[in-house]
């Protein structure tokens, strides 16, 4: 008895158990890291993988047809299902039940179903059927009967041709729209405000004819375009299909509202894996369809990545300038103090409260005094007193700033100093060594905030539904009208999107596997834009290191 | 009259071997300095009843002592005796610290350093200085020697070439890094550094060098060589050395000041100084009683 606990009072007194805890808890969190992402991972992935389409008899008189692609499946206690209306056999505790994703969402009440397993008469994978991605209402799952041509029957096997030409006939139209027609409106609106602001000045009767004969053109010009987009519009509804639903019932679907036809019960793993890396690519590169439930999430994407950056040019120079005067030039006492415990206190402030400053002091008394001084014309529609993203990016600044300054004032702290004094010696003012020695050697440790900053930034939510988020914005800040980047147009950025699809998308159903791929791909957005940080910093401290 | 007479050359030969000289390049820009009579050193630096506080704490007490101009001239004393304080003094390096307050003077060729209106990125090119640990910036050799040319803006590509190769040589390191000027600074050994730092400061032209331990990180080899260099720049340069080292004072300084506890306790010509001292501390700092 004693020896055993002289045994245990040695393994005490030998460290092990301290080793084996703190090992415990590294390991307690790389299992949580890894359990999470590959939770995303696993969920998120999978959307894209085609499944394969299952014909469902259920029993009753006449029996009920049912086709659809085995979403999720449970098991649920059968006094619930008995309470729900449900028929359950004598004696079960436990049914086994089965989501279906029935689709066709025009035609049915539900695009979900669930289904009892004891009630199913039949269940097999017919190899005829299609599902049809359109560009709204959903999938269609059922059988295509017939393709025609302005109403006249042509081939079927034509289908994928004259799907093609559709495609591409949306492509020019979707290009029309945006582009050129965009690009047109763009130039008669500020052409109005210019006439506007011409009128209110008082304006000279030549000008004023110059004035219209430009609107003119430009009118000229849109009509032009106008027309071209009703000639493709009608090319484009020249096909349809024929569509019939497993229960026998038919419509036509017209091919411009169709994204992609495929049989799912017939592709080769081959063939599904090139239809999942097209929905992939689909996800990544495209515009959201369907209220954000279907398409991609490239507007998402390209907003997260430009408000981080932008974010990133503001906060940089803001927190650095910062902290060499704390560092550098601020007599250490009591202010001092003040000051640099409430820059570490304003790091923990909840970073919804940041969206409230930046909405009241940015948008409405920056902004809306803006819109006052020089965009007077366009009020009372305001041109920058509304959320968009450089006041995103400067509320993001503000929240991250304390975390820039924190970081360089310990690199600033970290210099030694011999090396100061190395440079003074030789006859350098205090502002010349700065500049030429101690910034440059501080570098990484600016790039150590500046990673923090990014990694902080790109994850928030909260502050940017207030600033300049939306859940669809008709045009990206960056396009080709000049100035090319538009700081005050509003943008959609994935955090916001997995809150929108998940929480407050129409078909909760359908948007669940979305939420893990949005999540997915702003933790793969937010690693690589920390990844091509730390890089950089790491090649910065080989260039200065050693210099201890 | 000179202690020293190992390399007992005048100034203006002193290397007349390489066709940059340092010495030639002195002569030419101070033709009064290269002229200047070996055996009458003139006075350059002169301090004057300095005392110096950190704060409460009173660290130099009224040192007086006049320093030869072409000479060495050593501190030594036991750690914290204030002999760095007093190096540190003399470009005015102590007011970076907080709380420091200086009374009395330093003449500079006649110029009080302290006075009012002084300007001190001046007097810092005037007066170079060398760090107890090598401190070469993490930058290129090249550029480690031009940084004092660059803050005085010169930036003119062959002036910068000819003044670096010619500091180089000046600190003999020129044949070691001559294929590698363009490389970090930090690739070099602790000695080459040590010397890189003093071409340095001879690039600049100071008049006065002041070396504070300067070798007390390197190993024996590269001491000597640094000794060595010591004696090759007195020929251009006034030189306070600080060190640790008795017999390294004994062996490079024709001039010698003991200071004990803040107070300069002896100063005069090394050779009397080690063999004959005045005073008791002395005499017991130098024959290892104490210290």
């Amino acid at each position: 008895m004693s020896a055993m606990r002289n045994h245990f009072q040695q393994w005490m007194n030998s460290g092990s158990p301290w080793v084996w805890f703190t090992a415990g808890a590294v390991s307690l969190s790389l299992v949580m890291v890894f359990g999470l992402l590959g939770l995303i991972a696993g969920n998120g992935l999978g959307h894209f993988w085609p499944s394969r389409l299952a014909l469902v008899e259920l029993e009753g008189e006449p029996p009920v047809l049912m086709l659809g692609e085995l979403a999720d499946h449970e098991t649920v206690a059968a006094s619930r299902v008995r309470d729900g209306g449900g028929t359950v056999p004598e004696g079960a505790t436990v049914v086994k039940r089965l989501l279906l994703k029935r689709g066709n969402r025009d035609l049915n009440e539900q695009d979900f179903v669930w289904i009892n397993a004891p009630s199913i008469k039949r269940l097999e994978y017919p190899t005829d059927v299609v599902a049809i991605e359109r560009r709204e209402w959903g999938n269609l799952y059922g059988r295509i009967k017939g393709l025609t041509e302005n109403d006249q029957p042509v081939p079927a096997t034509e289908l994928p041709a004259r799907l093609d030409r559709a495609l591409a006939l949306r492509e020019d139209i979707d290009h029309l729209e945006k582009e050129e027609i965009g690009a047109v409106n763009y130039q008669i609106e500020r052409l109005r405000l210019r006439e506007k602001a011409a009128r209110k000045r008082g304006i000279a009767e030549a000008e004023l004819e110059a004035l219209v004969a430009e609107k003119a053109a430009l009118e000229a010009s849109y009509q032009a375009l106008a027309t071209k987009l009703q000639t493709l519009n009608a090319e484009i509804g020249r096909d349809k299909m024929l569509f019939e639903t497993i229960t026998g019932e038919q419509r036509p679907v017209a091919l411009s509202k169709v994204v992609r036809v495929y049989a799912p019960n017939q592709l080769s793993t081959g063939e599904k894996a090139a239809h999942y890396l097209r929905k992939l690519r689909e996800f990544i590169a495209e515009q959201p369809r369907e209220a954000n439930t279907e398409g991609g999430v490239y507007p998402a994407i390209f907003g997260t990545v430009l408000l981080v950056v932008i974010m990133s040019v503001f906060v940089t120079p803001l927190g650095v300038i910062a902290a060499v005067y704390l560092r550098e030039y601020a007599k250490p006492g009591p202010v001092t103090s003040a000051i640099r415990i409430a820059v570490n206190n304003l790091a923990g402030v909840p970073s919804v409260v940041y969206g409230v400053f930046g909405f009241g002091f940015f948008v409405y008394l920056v902004g809306g005094s803006l819109d006052q001084a020089f965009f007077a014309d366009a009020l009372p529609s305001p041109t920058v007193g509304t959320p968009g993203l450089l006041w995103s990016a400067l509320t993001l600044t503000l929240l991250t700033v304390p975390v820039v300054i924190v970081a360089t004032e310990e690199g600033l702290t970290r210099i030694p100093r011999a090396i100061r004094e190395g440079s003074l010696a030789l006859g350098a003012t205090k502002a010349e060594t700065l500049w030429r020695t101690v910034l440059p050697m501080a570098t990484p440790a600016m790039m150590t905030g500046l990673i923090l900053a990014v990694a902080r930034a790109a994850g928030e939510v909260a502050p940017l539904m207030m600033v300049g988020v939306v859940k669809l914005a008709p045009a990206l800040p960056l396009d080709g009208n000049f100035p090319y980047l538009h700081l005050e147009r509003k943008f959609m950025h994935l955090g916001f999107h997995i809150y929108d699809v998940g929480f407050q998308s129409p078909n909760v159903e359908a948007a669940r596997p979305l939420v893990y791929s949005t999540a997915l791909l702003l933790v793969f957005i937010i690693m690589s834009l920390n990844l091509a940080a730390i890089r950089l910093r790491n090649r910065l401290r080989e260039k200065y290191n050693a210099a201890e | 009259m000179r202690p020293n007479n190992r390399l007992n050359t005048e100034p203006d030969t002193a290397m007349s071997d390489t066709p940059l000289s340092l010495a030639q390049v002195v002569a030419e820009t101070h033709p009064a300095r290269a002229a200047e009579d070996a055996k009458n050193p003139r006075e350059c630096l002169k301090i004057d009843n300095l005392s110096l506080f950190y704060g409460e704490k009173q660290a130099l007490f009224n040192v007086s002592m006049s320093i030869p101009e072409k000479r060495v001239t050593a501190f030594i004393g036991p750690s914290g005796c204030g002999k760095s304080t007093l190096l540190r003094c003399c470009n005015r390096l102590n007011e970076l610290i907080d709380g420091v307050r200086i009374e009395g003077a330093i003449n500079l060729l006649g110029e009080n350093i302290y006075a009012p209106g002084m300007d001190i990125a001046n007097l810092r090119r005037r007066v170079g200085m060398v760090f107890q640990k090598p401190n070469p910036f993490p930058k290129s050799i090249y550029e480690n020697v031009a940084y004092g040319l660059r803050i005085q803006g010169i930036s003119n590509r062959r002036v910068l070439d000819r003044a670096v190769e010619s500091a180089l040589r000046g600190a003999a390191l020129w044949d070691e890094v001559r294929d590698r000027v363009h490389e970090s600074a930090l690739g070099l050994s602790g000695g080459q550094q040590q010397r890189l730092v003093i071409a340095r400061a001879i690039a600049i032209e100071p008049e006065v060098l002041l070396l504070d331990e300067p070798a007390s990180a390197l190993d024996p080899i590269s001491t000597l060589k640094i000794e060595e260099l010591i004696y090759e720049l007195k020929a251009n340069y006034t030189i306070v050395i600080v060190t640790h080292n008795m017999q390294q004072a004994a062996r490079v300084s024709d001039y010698t000041a003991f200071m004990y506890m803040g107070n300069l306790v002896e100063v005069g010509e090394t050779k009397t100084l080690f063999t004959t001292p005045r005073q008791k501390q002395t005499e017991d700092y130098i024959t290892g009683r104490y210290g």
